[in-house]
């Protein structure tokens, strides 16, 4: 079973459920719940910016709990180093959109590409942590896993201080941007309705793609192990004069 | 042997071999010092920036130094199997860390008292509230050069590792970046109260990022 | 007696490579073994293993009463390994660099002193490593072993690139190790003159050990 995540069956629900809930969430984002007073059909990307954002730090939250689960020695196993992984590929894709859609969203309300509010520059932050632990994944060699891992949980101890720090910042230098307005203001009837639903069709979505990832490298791994055992078998073979059967442990 | 024991070998150690290669004398102050001058070309002096954001150039400056101080500090075990000679010795991971990173930061620090005469002077900056420099520095200072060095260690094997290591470190010490230069703000501008707090912040870091560290560095040779 | 080295079909990786792919070894405390076989049989991982440096893959071994599976840092302290390389550093002398192998493995700071006379280089004790000869960095290598006044001496082809009087030092310190209280473990080319030091032959074939115990009259050149 450590090849995926979810059953087989789970998995292909998931994914219909994805869909549907996605579909479910253009409907209510894009045309039941009202548009905002001051910032108008704008003000709608909140119902793909928020989830996003809300992933960005759950799939590092996924990456960080896994590595701690490898680098105890008694849960150690390559699961939690899979799982990583994926978590965090999904989570640089989401942390990039939370950063596009933060910048489309500020062009037309405040027109600027970009706005210094300490969100977004904490998720600027993220997303390059995410960049430097990806990087770090790519390389191979022995100790790898326990590398990456180790990497993971030195920078999601920096999350929240970064978070913290730039937050304390920008309120030193107030600046009001759209973002302080979207969870200080009051949010309720369909527009509420609608931004749990986008959390909840994005958490899904979220769900269902990391187990595909994970199932991805779980074939790769598999296929690594193959060519090992054989590695293995060719040697022993060196010495010995009947051939030995590939997969074969002493 | 004690921690502290330990701990001075090693630092000694790299502190004897810089004495005797000069690296960060020649090679990694001279490098502040043209990082500092460029800015003033990218900035124009004349138009009287230079000043108020002549804290930042500074941190900026050293955090670059800092990048090439660490790229050194492992450098020096990369020949000879060096590496595998500390994982024979029998020193403990945490002591070899903490020689290493106060090396560094001895050597960071020797370095920013340079640098620093050399901004208050080229960029015609005044510095009141001392104490709080000082602190700000040796906070900075210290957590800079232990999370350098705990990414210095991850990276020491691979042979990408000059590319790898400032992708990685620069992000995590992001905050040390803020808090170091919104202290030294309130400093020159003569607010200290308004720096206490950040230098707070520095001292956390620096100390969480040390703990990490000891815990980290001896698995992390290991794999090396 | 008690063992200094007990490996069970200890097999370890290089990369993917499984470089030892079965080896088994019994070292008794103050015995002198020798370890031969072709090049790339596994002599030299199999060396780093017994140091610790190189994780069992699988299979067991248990050095100066170490477990290599769970403790393979435990018996650093009281070995040495004498590899290809000098574990120096370049811009420190012969003398700090033996001071500070002294002083890391918990031995006082003159150890290193009497290391150096030991090999023959104390002329050289002020001369930074950068500018040692081959033979010298050799010598020294061996140096920086004793200096940790080891129980366990691990040599990596200990007699290679040194002169008549070099190889003559590396004979005189594996002879004397026994009454020292010391273990040797060594693998060499050099087979003769291995032989005549050496009470036991172990012989490394494609990773694995060959038939354990041979007396060294009845090897095979």
């Amino acid at each position: 079973m450590s090849d995926r995540l979810l059953h087989p069956r789970v998995a292909t629900g998931l994914g219909f459920a994805s869909l549907a809930a996605l579909v479910v969430l253009a409907i209510l984002a894009l045309d039941v719940a009202p548009p905002d007073a001051v910032q108008g059909d704008a003000q709608r990307l909140m119902y793909v910016h928020v989830p996003t954002a809300w992933l960005a730090y759950l799939a590092f939250g996924v990456t960080a709990l896994a590595s701690a689960l490898y680098l105890w020695p008694r849960t150690r196993s390559a699961v939690w180093d899979r799982l990583a992984g994926a978590s965090a590929e999904l989570g640089v894709l989401f942390t990039g959109l939370t950063l596009i859609l933060g910048s489309l969203w500020g062009r037309p309300v405040w027109g600027i590409w970009w706005a210094w509010d300490a969100r977004l520059v904490s998720t600027a932050v993220l997303f390059f942590l995410y960049v430097g632990y990806l990087a770090l994944r790519r390389i191979p060699g022995a100790g790898r896993e326990k590398r990456c891992a180790i990497a993971a949980l030195i920078a999601v101890v920096d999350v929240p201080i970064v978070h913290f720090s730039v937050e304390w910042w920008r309120t030193l230098h107030q600046q009001g941007t759209v973002f302080n307005q979207e969870l200080s203001a009051e949010i309720h009837g369909t527009m509420a309705v609608t931004l749990w639903w986008s959390v909840l069709t994005f958490t899904l979505l979220y769900v269902y793609l990391l187990d595909r990832r994970y199932r991805l490298a779980s074939l790769e791994a598999g296929r690594e192990e193959r060519e090992l055992a054989t590695a293995i078998a060719e040697r022993l073979a060196e010495a010995d004069p009947e051939p030995v059967e590939a997969g074969a442990t002493r | 042997m004690s921690l502290l024991r330990e701990t001075a070998l090693v630092a000694g150690k790299d502190l004897r071999i810089e004495a005797r290669s000069r690296v960060a004398l020649y090679q990694i102050l001279p490098f502040g010092g043209v990082v500092i001058l460029l800015f003033a070309f990218a900035l124009d002096p004349d138009r009287g920036i230079l000043p108020r954001v002549a804290p930042g150039l500074f941190w900026v400056a050293v955090l670059l130094a800092a990048l090439l101080a660490v790229s050194r500090s492992f450098a020096v075990e990369a020949g000879n199997g060096a590496r595998d000679g500390l994982r024979l010795s029998g020193l403990d991971g945490s002591s070899i860390f903490l020689g290493k990173a106060a090396a560094v930061a001895l050597e960071l620090l020797a370095l920013e008292i340079v640098l620093g005469v050399a901004v208050a002077l080229l960029y015609d900056v005044e510095v009141h509230a001392p104490v709080l420099v000082a602190l700000t520095v040796v906070t900075a200072t210290v957590g800079v050069a232990t999370t350098g060095t705990l990414y210095g260690v991850l990276a020491a094997g691979l042979r990408v590792r000059e590319t790898l290591v400032p992708v990685l470190l620069l992000p995590v010490v992001a905050p040390v970046m803020l808090g170091a230069t919104r202290a030294s703000e309130a400093a020159v501008e003569g607010v200290p109260s308004e720096g206490w707090p950040w230098v707070a912040l520095l001292a956390l870091v620096a100390a969480l990022y040390t703990g990490m560290g000891m815990l980290a560095f001896g698995p992390l040779l290991e794999e090396t | 007696m008690s063992l200094a080295v007990r490996l069970r079909s200890a097999v370890c990786l290089l990369g993917r490579y499984p470089a030892l792919a079965g080896a088994d070894l019994d070292v008794r405390e103050g015995e002198i073994v020798l370890l031969s076989g072709a090049n790339g049989a596994g002599k030299t991982t199999l060396l780093r293993a017994v140091a610790g440096l190189v994780p069992l893959y699988s299979g067991t071994g248990e050095v100066l009463g170490h477990d290599l599976v769970r403790d393979r840092r435990g018996a650093r302290r009281r070995l040495a390994l004498v590899g290809h390389e000098t574990f120096c550093y370049d811009d420190l002398t012969v003398g700090e660099n033996l001071r500070f192998a002294s002083r890391a493995a918990g031995r006082p700071a003159d150890a290193g002193d009497a290391a150096i006379e030991r090999v023959g280089l104390t002329r050289q004790n002020g001369v930074t490593h950068g500018r040692l000869s081959a033979g010298q960095r050799r010598r020294l290598a061996l140096a920086v072993a004793l200096a940790r006044q080891p129980d366990l001496l691990l040599l990596d082809e200990p007699h290679a690139g040194l002169d008549a009087a070099g190889r003559a030092v590396v004979d005189a310190v594996i002879s004397a190790a026994p009454s020292e209280g010391r273990t040797v473990v060594l693998a060499s080319h050099e087979l003769d003159r291995a032989r005549a030091l050496a009470g036991r032959e172990v012989v490394l074939s494609a990773g694995r050990t060959v038939a354990g115990v041979v007396e060294p009259e009845l090897a095979r050149a």
